[in-house]
């Protein structure tokens, strides 16, 4: 019941922001703060893998290809009869369009976990950055064929995917990446993971399955890449595999390390914050990535636990440090 | 025959520049667990030091070994500075910091030179002079081989046996193997492991810069940008071979230079990018240390 309240809270919440967001912003902010969203779902799920589990996997930006590619062409060649259809029915446009949107993220999102699953499975033999360097280059591997299979448009890039995502079915998104991660890390599952990434032999030794585990954190994380990709496509209505390069890996790692490892909201700052700071730093655009680069190392020496460490921001939290500087 | 021959030769060529570079990733992993990816921007570095050497001496108006050698060392002796700063400013105050860490600011130096150098060299592609005048050799059996290609086998063997040596046969090629043995146990024994790591670091640096020199004297386009993919896949050569393991390195970087020309021979060159990844996973997933490398066992 107070799930359910919970849920129907959220949605309206979302599509109130809509519909406010897109009157009151240009579509340039609009934009931002869709990659915002998009950088969130990447950023928490990717946290799933690293941050909770302490695997190291540098190819995230390979399961967000498989998403946004294997979601895109659903909707090319399914979803789009299907909302045309609904649209015949006299349904409005967005209303036909959301269960084609949500069966595209769906089939990007399990694509990827597909992918996840068969990549978490070396995790059983590889440890540390052996496993990273696999991760690596199954995200270089998935670029290459999708420049080469031509039906999906190879290097050229794939045009005209229907531009059903908004600010809402992003903060959909992010709502579930938050919901999945948030009970994950408060269930004896989500203690399992921890406790692989705290020390993976001592894990063994009391008895948690540390392969399934692993492999588990894998699938759930590399599912929400997808998602993050099938968004992604709906949003800009155009992919090319250059959106995908291991650039793309490496900025969701910041983001991921940058919040902290483990700490989900700080995933969360961490990917507002580093999807802002290139907008930002546009004026002096020459500098841009050169400061962007500077500020990351700096950061890195200073705080090299990253901005939350393990700590969350949660609303008891928040009212415990109001009460305490209430007292003083 | 012929032709698998001539495919042969152009392999083993791209593979030992990829050797040069492979053994500074493994040197730098060996003694300080961190993946250096900002190695493969010191090679970009190390080709634009040569372009600048170059066109200061005027060595394209009168090509000679002598200039071609002084145009390396200088090259090479760029990028050992730039190596002990990055160590030294970058590094160094991360180290006792996580692994993790340690990596993202190794990301944060790449970026750094990858887009400094867009900054102050120009995002375009510049031509690198020809300090040595091409010329094409037959070999029989109608396999050719030109003379920047002799000399980028020889001057890799050159530095690698005077890395083997080095390590192998001085003091400080033995502090270097104590220091990735244990840096606490080297540290008792008087060897100053900072001073070590820095050395490491140089001499991995220097090694880029020559393969940067030499990979310009063949493909003379050279951009900021050019250092990304050759730098992964010498630490894809690195991990092939062994990671931490020097002999591993250069059988590695000879292997996929090898695969890779191969692939672009008699497949498609479209494919080039992703053999050697895929040659990576099958490696490991059946020796997980790589081909030369050791399996060690995890400790509680």
């Amino acid at each position: 019941m107070k799930q359910a309240a919970w849920l129907i809270g959220v949605l309206a919440l979302l599509l109130v922001a809509d519909l406010a967001l897109r009157r009151v912003l240009s579509p340039y902010l609009l934009q931002i703060v869709v990659l915002c969203g998009i950088n969130v779902v990447l950023a928490v799920s990717l946290n799933l893998i690293n941050g909770f589990t302490g695997q190291f996997s540098i190819g995230h930006a390979g399961f967000m290809a498989l998403g946004a590619y294997g979601s895109a062409m659903f909707s090319l060649h399914l979803g789009a009869g299907w909302v045309s259809k609904l649209q015949g029915l006299g349904l409005p446009q967005p209303i036909a369009a959301a269960p084609a949107l949500l069966m595209a993220l769906l089939v990007g999102g399990l694509l990827a976990a597909l992918a996840g699953y068969l990549v978490g499975l070396p995790s059983l033999r590889l440890r540390g950055d052996y496993l990273a360097i696999v991760t690596l280059g199954f995200g270089e591997i998935i670029r290459v064929l999708i420049l080469n299979i031509d039906v999906i448009g190879g290097a050229r890039g794939l045009p005209g995917i229907p531009g059903w995502a908004n600010v809402f079915w992003v903060g959909v998104g992010v709502a579930a990446v938050l919901a999945v991660a948030r009970n994950l890390a408060h269930s004896s599952h989500g203690r399992a993971l921890f406790a692989i990434r705290d020390d993976e032999v001592a894990a063994e030794a009391l008895g948690v399955d540390t392969t399934s585990y692993k492999v588990l954190a894998f699938v759930i994380g590399a599912f929400f890449a997808g998602v993050a990709g099938g968004l992604f496509a709906h949003f800009l209505s155009y992919l090319n595999p250059n959106s995908f390069t291991f650039i793309k890996s490496i900025e969701v790692i910041a983001m991921v390390v940058l919040g902290g490892m483990g700490s989900i909201s700080g995933s969360v700052l961490a990917a507002i914050v580093l999807t802002l700071l290139p907008e930002l730093l546009r004026p002096v655009k020459e500098y841009r990535m050169v400061i962007y680069s500077l500020m990351l190392i700096v950061l890195m020496i200073t705080r090299p636990q990253g901005l939350l460490g393990t700590r969350e921001i949660t609303l008891s939290w928040l009212r415990r440090r109001r009460a305490v500087r209430e007292a003083a | 025959m012929s032709e698998f021959l001539q495919q042969l030769v152009n392999g083993v060529t791209w593979g030992s520049v990829y050797a040069l570079i492979a053994l500074g990733y493994t040197m730098v992993y060996g003694i300080l667990r961190l993946i250096n990816f900002a190695h493969g921007d010191v090679y970009m570095l190390g080709a634009f030091f040569g372009l600048y050497a170059a066109r200061w001496m005027g060595a394209a108006r009168d090509p000679n070994i002598a200039q071609a050698l002084a145009v390396l060392a200088i090259a090479m002796a760029g990028c050992g500075v730039v190596g002990y700063v990055i160590e030294r400013f970058a590094y160094k105050p991360v180290r006792r910091s996580s692994r993790l860490a340690a990596l993202i600011t190794a990301i944060g130096v790449s970026l750094l030179l990858e887009n400094g150098g867009i900054l102050l060299f120009g995002a375009d592609p510049k031509f690198f002079p020809q300090i040595i005048a091409p010329k094409n050799l037959a070999l029989g059996g109608g396999v050719t081989i030109s003379n920047q290609q002799i000399i980028i086998l020889v001057v890799s063997l050159g530095l690698m046996l005077g890395l083997r040596f080095i390590v192998l046969n001085t003091r400080v090629g033995k502090a270097m193997r104590a220091v990735s043995h244990s840096h606490t146990a080297a540290a008792l024994m008087g060897i100053s492991v900072d001073r070590i790591i820095s050395f490491t670091f140089v001499l991995g640096s220097v090694l880029a810069a020559a393969a940067g020199v030499l990979v310009a004297l063949q493909n003379p386009k050279i951009e900021p940008l050019m250092g990304i993919m050759p730098g992964l896949k010498a630490f894809v050569a690195a991990v092939l071979g062994g990671i931490g393991n020097i002999p591993g390195a250069v059988l590695g970087g000879l292997v996929m230079g090898i695969a890779e020309v191969m692939v672009v021979g008699y497949l498609s060159p479209t494919y080039r990018d992703a053999i050697a990844f895929v040659l990576l996973i099958v490696i490991l997933l059946v020796r997980p240390a790589g081909i030369l490398g050791k399996a060690t066992a995890e400790k509680v």
